[in-house]
């Protein structure tokens, strides 16, 4: 078998080292965001089980929950709701939940197959390749987000206004860089595979469960004190807030404070854990670590 | 001094000093070692002679907290984007997208590289006509041969155009033809446009006589020179027959000297 003999002359020269510039970093975060998408495309599997499971929620849960479930009028709905319309952002967090965990996932394999070598060995920053990935993350859970929107809308699932599918897009860009930060905080601590689908278990349904994604607050606060308290805690609470209240043009400010703080913190943590001089010494070993 | 003539006058690659342990383990110990430009070198050592630490070390998945790592001059740790971005890598691991085609694939990798995507689909298109795969550009990663596939990533770690190349048991599972196939190509790239190239091996048939051939065992730079060299230490005209040799001395030593040290104790 031989390869091709001639050298194209264009690449014959080796290019004098450069230093990245600007634009660069756009080309850099465009080709991530790109990449993720094409993959996200390619598996069709993977945008319909996003799309299934919370219509699942919502055509059979919340329909059978309907009768049960009473809603009084709590901001920032003014009159009854159907339980469906209040389920509705939470399971819009879902999504961005289940997303958010998905593409760290996703580093996890790509660390066990390689391909997150290829991205660490680009030029660019550290901190930087890592914030693209997020926002590629963010980019496919708006699609996911907005689909969903989509066939609810059909279902009767509509904000008071049209306005309210443009005024939710902050929130929801909001609420997904805080779930997708906090998917690649776990991803660098996690080696395996195997670790991460308990993590699903361990993480996923506490935080689902102990939020005012299925029932509001003062709900649970008449049932258990000690869980009202969990689950207004619960940074997850704060993301289905902010987008409820987006969904109807206003602000929640203590979420949007909560989200933005913790979204902050994860994405710090990740940044120092996926550093190659500080972070996990211990696993990345030294010259001392001998003595 | 300009910065051509820092590139110019440097090695593709120097490592010097280099100690790095994994709790008790020590991966590398005191390693250095240089793969001048223009020069095939071959890293030769066993599985677990510390090749895949030392490769960390150079792409920078961790940093080295001991010694200098350079390339082409530029420091790993202090300037690691000029560093990276003059070296090109195949890991040992497959670290093609199956799902993309094989152009995607390398558009992807020139984004990561900054390079904006007429220029990307230029070089690509340039980089697999030269590996003899420009035809199979559209075709799904997933439908390539195993040697195929080492191709399109050496391909892609030429795409922008480093002076050092690293190659991690590129030609592991590989069939005879395809691994014949890659070493030429690879030394064509050496003779035709000065690039250095760090060849991680185990197998010493893939060594010819005017390498550089660097033997790690244990973490440590047993020997570094030419194949005769290695002839000449282990004693054998059969390379080979030589670094086992070379090997089983060396661990002998080293059990007499922790003998020692216990009877001592």
């Amino acid at each position: 078998m031989s390869l091709v003999d001639r050298a194209p002359a264009a690449l014959s020269e080796p290019l004098p080292a450069r230093d990245v510039t600007f634009g660069g970093y756009l080309v850099c975060m465009g080709g991530i965001v790109w990449r993720e998408s094409l993959r996200f495309v390619h598996q069709r599997g993977r945008f319909l089980s996003a799309l299934v499971r919370p219509l699942v929620w919502l055509f059979i849960f919340a329909a059978g929950f309907r009768a049960t479930l009473g809603v009084s009028i709590i901001p920032p709905y003014e009159t009854y709701v159907l339980y469906e319309v209040y389920i509705a952002p939470g399971l819009i967090a879902m999504i961005q939940l289940f997303n958010g965990l998905q593409s760290s996932l996703s580093m996890v394999y790509d660390r066990e197959v390689g391909a997150m070598r290829i991205l660490l060995v680009s030029p660019y920053p550290r901190w930087f390749l890592l914030v693209s990935k997020l926002v590629a993350g963010v980019a496919v859970s708006l699609l996911q987000a907005y689909a969903f929107l989509a066939v609810a809308y059909f279902w009767e699932v509509q904000p008071d206004s049209l306005w309210g599918y443009l005024t939710v897009l902050p929130a929801l860009i909001l609420s997904g860089l805080m779930l997708g930060a906090m998917g690649l905080a776990m991803s660098s601590i996690f080696k395996q595979l195997e670790n991460f689908a308990s993590v699903m278990n361990f993480v996923i349904f506490p935080m689902f469960f102990a939020s005012s994604a299925l029932y509001p607050l003062w709900r649970i606060q008449q049932a258990n004190v000690l869980l009202w308290h969990i689950c207004s805690y619960n940074p997850f609470t704060h993301a289905v807030e902010l987008i409820r209240f987006a969904l109807y043009g206003q602000v929640e400010w203590t979420s949007l404070a909560v989200v933005s703080g913790f979204g902050a913190a994860c994405l710090l943590a990740a940044i120092y854990a996926y550093d190659p001089s500080a972070g996990l010494t211990g696993r990345r070993g030294g010259p001392d670590a001998a003595k | 001094m300009s910065e051509i003539a820092v590139e110019t006058r440097a090695p593709a690659l120097r490592v010097s000093g280099v100690t790095h342990a994994f709790g008790a383990k020590k991966a590398l110990d005191d390693v250095s070692l240089t793969a001048p430009s223009g020069a095939f070198t071959a890293l030769l050592g066993l599985n677990g002679a510390g090749k895949t630490t030392l490769f960390s070390l150079i792409t920078r998945l961790y940093e080295n907290r001991s010694g200098a790592i350079t390339v082409l001059g530029h420091d790993v740790r202090q300037q690691p984007t000029r560093a990276l971005s003059r070296l090109g890598v195949v890991f040992q691991s497959r670290t093609l997208d199956l799902e993309l085609s094989v152009l995607q694939n390398l558009l992807y990798h020139a984004a990561l590289h900054g390079i904006g995507r007429s220029e990307a689909r230029r070089r690509s298109l340039a980089v697999l006509e030269r590996v003899g795969l420009a035809a199979r550009a559209k075709e799904k990663v997933r439908a390539l041969s195993g040697g195929q596939m080492r191709r399109v990533e050496i391909a892609r770690a030429l795409l922008h155009g480093p002076g050092l190349l690293l190659l991690d048991e590129p030609t592991v599972g590989l069939d005879i033809g395809s691994r014949r196939a890659i070493l030429d190509e690879v030394r064509r790239l050496i003779d035709d446009d000065g690039i250095g190239v760090l060849w991680a091996t185990h197998l010493v048939d893939e060594i010819e006589a005017a390498d550089r051939v660097v033997v790690l065992h244990k973490g440590r730079v047993l020997l570094e020179g030419r194949i005769d060299d290695l002839r000449a230490r282990g004693g054998s005209e059969d390379v080979g027959t030589a670094f086992m040799a070379a090997v089983a001395e060396t661990d002998r030593r080293d059990k007499a000297a922790a003998h020692k040290t216990d009877a001592a104790a």
